[in-house]
């Protein structure tokens, strides 16, 4: 019989608690600023312009909203599955499903032409579209998890739980489907217009989720000195193996199927061999940085067993889901449009005959991107602070009941 | 230690803190002001009206750029000097054929499509299609999401990067809404037509109703072989090219 799981929340007494509030704290006021600086000149001031629609703050945003998705996972295996070593992490996983979504929703609110009309987005539904659609997606989101958070946390409703939990389940697969389907409703661009996007999304919600997971759990037990077992720890890192492998094949997948039909040889040539810098960050950042290095890392070095090298394979993986973000937002949107086939375009004032459209990031979308993973960061913290998300312990003994004693 | 007796914090304890966290959550991105109501679009407007041009590229000289001047003028369209960012509701473009080399030069704008992949994308319903096939952004409710922009399959839209002066009052716009060609329709409207169409002393862009069978423009089309832009696609643009 295993022992009950015991919660606690954060002493928060330390300085360097109040430090990192104070750092994220300044990091989001930063982000707001640069918000209302790209709002109050207009989005020329951003790097985004007519033909690079979507920057940098849908990259961090639709980041954020894949993890939000995949770490829910966690919750997920505890109770739909009925793996019992992740029901402790189960409340620590609704948890970040919530704030990372809000962290990404609120970047990617505050980059739209017209933030003030936040209100017209939640009471004029087009149900045709997609987007709309997330809308609803989102809002219904951090409700069920609310309600899956609470009846987890509060005695009198744990026996509902897993009711909530599967329902959870089910809806977050929903959200990235709908997340995947922004770009892959688009058959005007060739990058996009395919189905495999949505599950490719849903893999990579599993992998970015559990790669943000890993970090708040190992930084929160290291800096609150709570004993974090190697069963856990081992697991989750197997589970991340897994994950990045499963990302791997639908990368593959998406572009055999690609390169079989004819028509997008030419998106295909340009993300796989001649498309610059998304060219390089495709091989180098998303293959070889998010998907290579933590497959070696994680299942080859003995290095990567170590808590140091979890660590390592959770960053090179969300720095490879930027990279993939990034070959996926701006990439595809740099591929100029196939307007005319047979011709090529000689003379155009509005770019049609670029080879490719440029982006510079600026500064500003960055900074608003930051403040995002700021914010999220900053009420995960304070929410561990009010309330009991964190087991007192994940050492060998008390999660694993087959575990050898010490 | 007994650890079964320690304390779960109860319903309205975990609601209060809840509450707490939500509100700090939601805060920032509620900026509420200027709740505009959405304008429908004109009564009067008909559906045995159906707005169309079409543009015939064996008259359009490569070195010309009145129609796109002429409809910078109408609507008021002054550039910064940045390309990439100053809007164009209409574009002259260049090409060769690969294979012949055989040059043509057109202008590109808004295709007016039957079925406007940016009124099915765009989340509030501001980008819209009117009854007589005039497809239009409503300024009050757009929201500057620029999911219009990623799906158009023409590039015919322009997003208001900068603060406008001195606004044409029959053509509003706004800063941080799209925008694309209107089809002139304060001059439609008024039984005239779009500024580019006028301006083209080549008449190299008819104007005219393409359900009236005996309209210049359905007329011409019965004549002459035309085709749409993009036409695998299957959205039935109101605009048609001739002489590609
Ligand atoms: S930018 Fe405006 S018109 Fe275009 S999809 Fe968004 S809300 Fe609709």
């Amino acid at each position: 019989m295993m022992k009950p799981v015991v919660y606690s929340q954060l002493e928060g007494k330390k300085l360097g608690f109040y430090g990192l509030l104070a750092l994220l704290g300044s990091l989001i006021l930063i982000g707001l600023g640069a918000a209302y600086y790209m709002e109050h000149q207009g989005h020329w001031v951003t790097g985004m312009n007519n033909q690079i629609v979507w920057g940098m703050p849908h990259i961090f945003a639709i980041f954020l909203i894949l993890a939000a998705s995949g770490v829910l996972n966690i919750a997920s295996i505890g109770s739909v599955f009925k793996k019992p070593i992740y029901k402790p992490l189960g409340r620590l996983s609704g948890l970040l499903a919530i704030t990372l979504l809000v962290g990404g929703l609120c970047v990617l609110v505050l980059d739209l032409g017209h933030p003030d009309r936040l209100i017209v987005a939640m009471t004029h539904y087009n149900f045709k579209s997609i987007f709309a659609w997330n809308v609803i997606l989102y809002s219904g989101f951090m409700g069920i998890v609310g309600i899956y958070l609470w009846w987890m946390m509060e005695r009198q409703m744990q026996k509902y739980y897993p009711i909530a939990g599967f329902v959870a389940f089910i809806w977050r697969l929903m959200l990235t489907t709908g997340t995947g389907s922004i770009f892959g409703f688009l058959v005007a661009r060739e990058a996009y217009d395919t189905a495999i996007l949505a599950p490719l999304f849903i893999a990579m919600s599993l992998a970015l989720g559990l790669a943000v997971f890993l970090l708040v759990l190992i930084a929160t037990y290291k800096w609150t000195e709570r004993p974090l077992g190697e069963v856990i720890l081992q697991r989750l890192n197997n589970l991340l193996g897994v994950f990045v492998g499963v990302v791997f094949y639908f990368v593959l997948a998406y572009h055999l199927t690609n390169l079989y039909i004819t028509e997008n040889h030419g998106i295909e040539s340009f993300v796989l061999l001649n498309g610059g810098i998304f060219t390089i960050t495709f091989w180098v950042g998303q293959i070889l940085i998010g998907n290579i290095l933590p497959l070696l890392n994680i299942y080859v070095f003995d290095f990567g067993k170590t808590t140091v090298g979890i660590v390592v394979s959770s960053l090179l993986i969300i720095f490879g889901g930027f990279a993939q973000l990034f070959v996926i937002i701006i990439g595809g949107q740099s591929y100029p449009l196939e307007m005319f086939p047979g011709m090529t375009v000689t003379e155009s004032s509005f770019f049609d005959a670029a080879a490719r459209h440029l982006y510079e990031p600026s500064l500003w979308e960055i900074l608003l991107g930051l403040g995002g993973v700021a914010f999220a960061i900053f009420i995960t913290i304070l929410a561990m602070r009010l309330l009991q998300f964190l087991p007192k312990s994940l050492a060998d003994v008390d999660v694993d009941p087959h575990a050898k004693k010490v | 230690m007994n650890e079964e007796n320690l304390p779960n914090p109860n319903r309205r304890d975990f609601i209060k803190k809840a509450s707490v966290i939500a509100g700090i959550a939601v805060a920032p991105g509620i900026v509420l002001h200027s709740v505009s109501q959405a304008k429908s679009p004109d009564e009067a407007v008909s559906n045995k009206i159906r707005w169309g041009l079409l543009i015939d590229t064996t008259k359009c000289a490569e070195d010309c750029n009145v129609c796109v001047q002429a409809c910078n003028t109408e609507h008021g369209l002054t550039g910064h000097d940045r390309p990439a960012t100053d809007p164009q509701w209409i574009r002259k473009i260049g090409l060769k054929d690969k294979m012949t080399g055989k040059t043509y030069s057109l202008p590109v704008m808004c295709q007016h499509c039957e079925h406007p992949p940016c009124a099915d994308v765009c989340p509030t319903g501001a980008s819209f299609k009117r009854a007589d096939g005039i497809v239009l952004v409503d300024k009050h409710i757009c929201i500057g999401c620029r999911y219009c922009m990623m799906a158009c399959p023409y590039k015919a839209r322009s997003f208001v990067h900068e603060t406008l002066e001195d606004q044409k009052s029959y053509s509003p716009r706004g800063k941080g809404t799209v925008e694309s060609c209107t089809l002139c329709t304060h001059q439609v409207d008024n039984g005239q037509q779009p500024a580019c169409a006028d301006a083209c002393s080549n008449k190299a862009i008819i104007f005219g109703n393409l359900n009236d069978e005996n309209s210049e423009i359905a007329q011409t089309l019965k004549t002459v072989s035309s085709a749409a832009l993009r036409p695998n696609l299957e959205l039935n643009p109101s605009v048609r090219y001739q002489g590609l």
